[in-house]
């Protein structure tokens, strides 16, 4: 397995080397992996079936536990053909849909490295479909799960000029991409309460617990998001942005069926948990419904049958969630038969879109006997999907229909039962509208629609075009008409899923039961309705849906929220942040100092007289600051209530801190009257922004929080210092007698090396300021500063200090 | 500790916050300052009571000499960011003639925007146009 995965690596790493000119001949490489897949997968197919899984493992990041885990049973089987086969197919039309045409462009004519990336993208994702539907382990599930909804997204934006197309594109990925979110989380969840990551670790060993319901139910909005279930379904018409072999491969056969996968791996022994069946059952039906009820309005025939994808995944949905052996059966029949119908009709939609330059069913006429193989093609895999005998869909559906006559779950298997008829009366009437819109019609309905197009100027299609069409459209044929040997093949492949589903069998005739004549009414109930449709057909473009309105007005909000939330946090202001920050400090402080280890007694007024007398003028000197309304004068009373500062540390026991405070203490005022002999002597009058009672009310507060944190502080040493340490070693091992400077020095030396590193920065920094502002002096010659030129105020000449001038 | 030392850290620690909340830069370097001699007291007051200089030789009880080396450290980079800022407020003046800290000018057009000038025209693009 793990060779095939790398080897659509490289392919699709090939086909998107830049600067490659083969465009459309590409596919012929991007076909190669999913072909070989295909026949790897025939080959070692018996083996499979027969009930021993094949296992590979990829050790990825052996420290924290990742590996890839992957796992093929029957089911991942029967998903890994689907995915090569249809994979290899579509490889093959695409190397037709992009050929140049004659005298009318076709819909997808782009440049050739551009039809090289889609191929590349298209074999990527073909490669991370295999890795999906194989993979065991839960993060290898999720890597490619992700993988695929990454592609997904590139291809629907392939056509990155078109706004609708990159909105499409985001669309999907937003949604696809939240639904991986909370998928990851169940699983993580999963994984934690069951203690294995693998999917069949889980299955044979179910683990129980409120913490499971949850982690199902997010497992589930992932499956459902992908699997474009109601509420979350409207991406996937969106998705038809893409050139018509990407929604034909990954829009309705492959990707979509990825949540299918993990529900029918996960329901067979979860369904009884919780709400899953209900949610099955409400979301599956709605989708079921909604699609099929907004398929019969489209007049663009790919979009109608996006909705159609919507409404059959629903089903699909609802009969593998339900997890009993009869339902799961019938699931997996009808995922196959959907595979192979709506690809082929995808196939054929993109056909005519080609040889006729438009694929809007208001103008299309005449084609079912300009191209009778095509309308034939298409014919055959429309009867599959409205389920008419003798195709797979009849007798999948039959299977479905009859498995939810009686489930033995109470009264949602009726409800399911109503919901798939009514979904079927639906799918039978919106396929008679489409496939007799694309083939059937003469005459389009409505006069003042878009011009019909003339059939005798439509081009036929070659062999090669219609080969793929056309080869699904005869497998769903031939699987109806041998409906007994592909039903037990199928049972082999569910008997993977959970064992009873081995005894399901498809048959053609069922015999004169219920299944059968709800399927009989769903018939004419979807012709008539059908019928009721197309007279009262306005042939206008129906307005967007609900799903995408709500969409947008979501996401409109999420910007403009963000936009308000950001304009209050980033005011621009430095006032405005310190205030924040200050207020933050404080509260911290208070809560450290009201949380502290209990009343702090014994604490002396002061060690000394002396000390009073330093604090003190410390401390006022400090306050005068505060009125201090002249620069110069505000810079001495700084450095005199510094010297203070010294004689407190002097009688607090250190000497070291006394001289390097008065020493910096000095230079600082040096540096200060130096500055500020440039400056104007006063300061301007105080600023507005913060006003004067708060600020003097924060820095109250602020001085007292410092001050009882620091008295609750000292209180609070648990342990002895490593000082003491300190003191033992530095003579013998530094040979200091001095422990604070053997301290800096050696003991703790990189902190002096870092201290050395940022004085050393600051240096560079101010040599550059000063000279840049002497420079700009200079050129402003004797005007001084402030009438200078304001438009090029901003230019800083940033180079390296020119001469000693720049020394500070 | 001593209730001397806490008020003293408080009071510098008040005056630092006062001034930092300025919008005069040479005030709100003047506060860094202030504020930074509030935390050095603090740490030194704080990790070790009073004591005899943690000299080898000297009788008498030592001093923790770690708080002593982490604040000596301290005081010079506070140095080297008065110094920076200063040089800024230099620059500053150099340029419009005053050292006043202005509002970001990005941040301020930010906040007062119309929230739809920067809204995705694609985002209501119907699903219909599709190629």
């Amino acid at each position: 397995m793990i060779p095939l995965l790398l080897l659509h690596l490289l392919a699709a790493a090939a086909c998107l080397l830049p600067g490659t000119r083969a465009g459309r001949r590409t596919f012929a490489v991007a076909a190669v992996p999913p072909a070989a897949t295909f026949l790897w997968l025939l080959t070692v197919a018996g083996g499979v079936l027969d009930g021993t899984p094949l296992v590979a493992d990829l050790t990825w990041v052996p420290q924290l536990g990742l590996t890839l885990q992957f796992r093929m049973d029957g089911f991942g089987l029967l998903m890994g053909l689907l995915v090569s086969g249809i994979g290899t197919l579509v490889m093959a039309y695409s190397l037709s849909y992009f050929r140049p045409h004659g005298d009318h462009p076709p819909r997808d004519d782009r440049a050739p490295d551009e039809t090289a990336r889609l191929a590349g993208l298209l074999v990527a994702f073909a490669g991370a479909m295999l890795g999906l539907v194989l993979s065991d382990g839960f993060f290898t599930l999720f890597l490619f799960w992700e993988l695929t909804s990454v592609t997904s997204y590139l291809l629907i934006g392939i056509d990155d000029r078109a706004a609708a197309a990159r909105a499409a594109a985001q669309r999907a990925f937003l949604v696809t991409g939240a639904g991986g979110l909370a998928l990851l989380g169940g699983l993580v969840l999963l994984g934690q309460r069951s203690g294995t990551t693998t999917l069949s670790g889980l299955v044979a060993d179910p683990p129980s617990g409120t913490l499971v319901t949850v982690a199902l139910v997010l497992v589930l909005t992932g499956a459902f998001a992908k699997s474009a279930q109601f509420p979350l379904h409207f991406w996937l018409p969106g998705a038809m942005a893409a050139p018509t072999p990407v929604s034909a491969y990954l829009h309705s056969a492959t990707m979509v069926k990825a949540g299918i996968v993990l529900v029918a791996r996960l329901a067979p022994v979860f369904a009884d948990v919780g709400p899953w069946r209900a949610l099955v059952v409400v979301c599956g039906g709605a989708s079921l419904l909604v699609g099929g009820a907004r398929a019969l309005r489209e007049q663009d025939a790919k979009l109608a049958l996006a909705h159609g994808t919507v409404s059959q995944l629903g089903l699909i949905m609802i009969l593998v969630g339900l997890g009993t052996p009869a339902t799961t059966y019938a699931g997996v029949a009808v995922l196959t038969a959907h595979a192979l119908f709506k690809a082929s009709l995808f196939l054929t939609i993109g056909v005519v879109d080609h040889e006729a330059g438009t694929r809007d069913l208001r103008r299309l006429r005449g084609l079912g006997r300009r191209l009778p193989v095509l309308a034939a093609v298409g014919l055959t895999a429309g009867a599959s999907m409205a389920a008419i005998p003798p195709t797979l869909g009849f007798v999948a559906k039959e299977s479905g229909i009859a498995a939810l006559e009686d489930t033995g779950i109470g009264m949602l298997g009726p409800a399911a039962l109503v919901l798939v008829v009514v979904g079927s009366v639906l799918t039978v009437a919106y396929t008679l509208r489409t496939v007799g819109g694309l083939f059937g019609r003469d005459v389009p309905a409505g006069d003042d629609g878009p011009a019909p197009i003339d059939p005798a100027a439509v081009h036929r299609p070659s062999v090669a075009f219609v080969a793929a069409p056309a080869l699904l459209a005869a497998l769903s044929l031939a699987g109806g008409l041998a409906a007994a040997p592909v039903g037990a093949w199928l049972a082999e492949v569910a008997g993977s899923l959970t064992p009873a589903a081995a005894e399901g069998y498809l048959t053609l005739w069922p015999g004169l039961h219920l299944a059968l004549g709800l399927s009989a009414a769903a018939w004419v109930l979807g012709a008539a309705l059908a019928e009721v449709v197309r007279r009262r057909e306005r042939g206008d473009e129906p307005a967007p849906t609900v799903a995408i309105r709500a969409y947008a007005a979501g996401y409109d909000g999420l910007l403009r929220g963000s936009r308000r939330l950001t304009a209050v946090t980033q005011s621009g202001s430095l006032p405005a942040y310190l205030t924040v920050v200050l207020t933050t400090l404080v509260i911290a402080l208070g809560a450290a100092w009201l949380r502290g280890t209990g009343p702090v007694d014994d604490v002396p007024w002061a060690e000394s007289w002396l000390q009073v007398l330093a604090a003190v003028v410390t401390g006022g000197l400090a306050l005068a600051m505060v009125r201090a309304r002249r620069r110069f004068t505000a810079a001495l009373l700084l450095g005199g209530s510094g010297y203070g500062l010294a004689l407190v540390f002097l009688l607090h026991g250190a000497p070291d801190l006394a001289i390097t405070q008065f020493l910096i203490d000095t230079l600082s005022i040096v540096l200060f009257l130096l500055v500020m002999a440039r400056l104007p002597d006063r300061f301007r009058a105080p600023p507005s922004w913060v006003p004067d009672g708060l600020r003097l009310g924060l820095a109250v507060l602020v001085g007292v929080a410092v001050a009882g944190f620091s008295l609750a502080a000292s209180a609070a040493r648990s342990e002895p210092s490593v000082g003491d340490e300190y003191v033992l070693r530095s003579e013998p091992e530094a040979g200091g007698r001095n422990v604070v400077n053997v301290t800096i020095v050696d003991f703790r030396g990189f902190d002096t090396l870092g201290e050395i590193t940022v004085l050393g920065v600051a240096a560079v920094g101010v040599v550059n300021l000063v000279t840049a502002a002497r420079r700009r002096q200079r050129r402003d010659g004797a005007t001084g500063p402030g009438t200078g030129d304001g438009d090029d105020g901003g230019r800083t000449d940033a180079g390296a200090p020119t001469a000693a001038e720049g020394a500070s | 500790m001593s209730v001397t030392l806490a008020v003293l850290a408080g009071v510098l620690a008040a005056v630092g916050t006062a001034l930092v909340l300025h919008r005069t830069l040479t005030r709100i370097v003047l506060g860094l300052g202030i504020l930074g001699n509030a935390v050095n007291l603090l740490v030194l007051a704080a990790g070790t009571p009073p004591g005899t200089a943690p000299i080898i030789g000297r009788s008498g009880r030592f001093g923790d000499p770690v708080p002593p080396a982490l604040v000596l450290t301290a005081i010079v980079i506070g140095f080297g960011t008065i110094a920076f800022l200063l040089a800024v407020a230099y620059r500053s003046w150099t340029i419009d003639g005053s050292d006043e800290v202005e509002d970001d000018i990005e941040d301020r057009r930010l906040a007062e925007a119309d929230p739809h000038d920067a809204d995705d025209p694609d985002l209501d693009a119907d699903e219909r146009s599709v190629p």
